[in-house]
């Protein structure tokens, strides 16, 4: 028996399949993940994201310590509300997490890291905010839910008290408020519009049943992970991990090597690392009928490689995934699954946003 | 609860087999297995003519979540494939037992008989699974 969140009977009243998760019973599928995956492109899904672990971090020198602690720099955070997505990184550039902060106050910046890595990042992130006075506060009062989808918006504005619903629908997009006493951000991981809200806990399940009578589809994580995957999102754990630094990774956008004089953890081992680029995340699409895989090996023309993350794309009808290669990858490369060697295009995800496929077919 | 037809036979690792005329037998995945799965997306079958071993994998069904190898219940050779798998493997998942067919093998004569559960066993089977 794994940890449970707050809507654990919810999942189970709605029909849903549960697996482990981190450490989490988590619904996998209500039923028909693809039916969920689709219900998320094309009107509104929810999904409960509540394993994930919110973090309050508090005091007069919050930015300085984000500004040391994180890869991207907290320093582009100037509208109150505005969140940053960034990896934490190891001295030696390897990825410890992806999170995403969003500044509240001079003294209040609100942080999401993954589930899985919750222990090891809390620890991590308590070690170097000591020297800044920084406060980090574990919000497992919250509850948190994410309304992904065209009509998500529109569906979430439907169940908020009148009075909160143009401030709801004038959130800016990668921007955070309280409103209606929940935290709202317009964020997602699904390549989709749609909010993400940390609500009190013990609200959770009576907001679920709103969303649910307003026409939101219940989606587990399987749809989660096929979604995120199109929208070529990366997930901690596949694409990201400890052994790699964010420019093998997929992610080198987020790293802010300027301003040159910020110093910040893994600097020194980046910019090593930019000096000699060998690996690089690109997205592939199969040619050829099948699944691709994490961990089938990729043969380019510059040396091997290896899928980070694949699935079947149930917006194209193909398999697509995300794959480390060598650096200049381009064209086409083949993929060894179960003895045969099949053929693969690099493509630059995203493979899909907004409901629109991005790539030729 | 899933759906045990008690004409068919079934294996341990969750494959039906319909016995059919001429000494020939069809076989495809279970109700339990396709729900196990979850939404099948690609379905992989033998070529016709192709020999199989009783216990040999011959087919592959891979749903978004996973792979998986389907095994030949008996010795033979592959008369016939599914060719409406190609585009439409959720056939397995709404018709396990019909439309969902995998493929039909022709048993070798003189074949030692194949050792196969009934439904009661394999409901067993699944009780004794689920703890």
């Amino acid at each position: 028996m794994g940890l449970k969140t707050p809507l654990y009977e919810n999942h189970i009243r709605e029909g849903a399949k549960i697996v482990d998760f981190g450490g989490w019973d988590m619904p996998l599928h209500y039923g028909s993940q693809l039916d969920e995956h689709h219900a998320v492109r094309g009107d509104a899904g929810l999904f409960d994201v509540s394993h994930m672990a919110a973090l309050d971090l508090g005091g007069p020198r919050v930015r300085e310590f984000l500004r040391y602690l994180l890869a991207n720099d907290a320093a582009k955070l100037q509208a109150p509300g505005k969140g940053l997505y960034s990896c934490l990184l190891r001295e030696d550039g390897g990825v410890i997490d992806d999170l995403i902060v969003n500044f509240m106050t001079e003294t209040w910046f609100r942080m999401v890291v993954n589930a899985g890595t919750r222990a090891k990042d809390l620890a991590w992130i308590r070690s170097h905010a000591a020297p800044f006075g920084v406060t980090v506060r574990e919000r497992v009062d919250l509850a948190m839910l994410a309304v992904q989808g065209p009509n998500a918006r529109a569906k979430t504005a439907s169940i908020v008290p009148a009075e909160s619903r143009d401030a709801l629908l004038a959130l800016a997009p990668f921007v955070a408020a309280e409103i209606a006493g929940w935290f709202v951000s317009r964020t997602g991981y699904s390549g989709e519009d749609g909010f993400e809200i940390a609500l009190p806990a013990e609200q959770a399940a009576a907001v679920w049943m709103a969303l649910r009578a307003a026409g939101v589809r219940p989606a587990g994580l399987g749809a989660r992970d096929t979604l995120r995957l199109e929208a070529g999102l990366s997930l901690y754990g596949n694409d990201l991990d400890e052994n790699h630094d964010p420019l093998a990774s997929g992610v080198a956008w987020t790293v802010a090597f300027d301003p040159a004089a910020r110093q910040f953890v893994g600097r020194a081992a980046l910019e090593a690392a930019r000096a000699a680029p060998r690996f690089e995340l690109v997205g592939l699409l199969l040619e050829d009928r099948g699944v691709l895989r994490s961990h089938q090996r990729v043969m380019t023309a510059g040396g091997p490689g290896e899928i980070t993350s694949g699935t079947f794309s149930p917006t194209l009808n193909r398999s697509i995934a995300l794959a480390r290669v060598p650096a200049g990858t381009r064209g086409t490369v083949t993929v060894e699954i179960r003895g045969k060697a099949l053929a693969a295009r690099v493509v630059q995800p995203p493979f899909v946003r907004r409901g629109k496929s991005l790539i030729s077919i | 609860m899933s759906d045990i037809p008690s004409d068919l036979k079934y294996t341990k690792s969750h494959e039906w087999v319909r016995p059919l005329p001429s000494n020939q037998v069809e076989i495809g995945i279970t109700d339990h297995a396709q729900a196990a799965l979850g939404d099948l997306v690609f379905v992989d079958v033998p070529e016709l003519g192709r020999r199989l071993k009783a216990g040999e994998a011959c087919a592959v069904v891979e749903s978004v979540k996973a792979a998986s190898d389907i095994y030949s219940p008996v010795d033979g050779t592959v008369v016939a494939s599914n060719s409406a798998l190609a585009s439409s493997p959720e056939l397995v998942n709404q018709a396990p037992y019909a439309g969902g067919w995998l493929i039909r093998i022709q048993v070798d004569a003189g074949a030692a008989a194949p050792s196969l559960l009934d439904a009661a066993d394999y409901a067993r089977l699944l009780a004794d699974e689920a703890h």
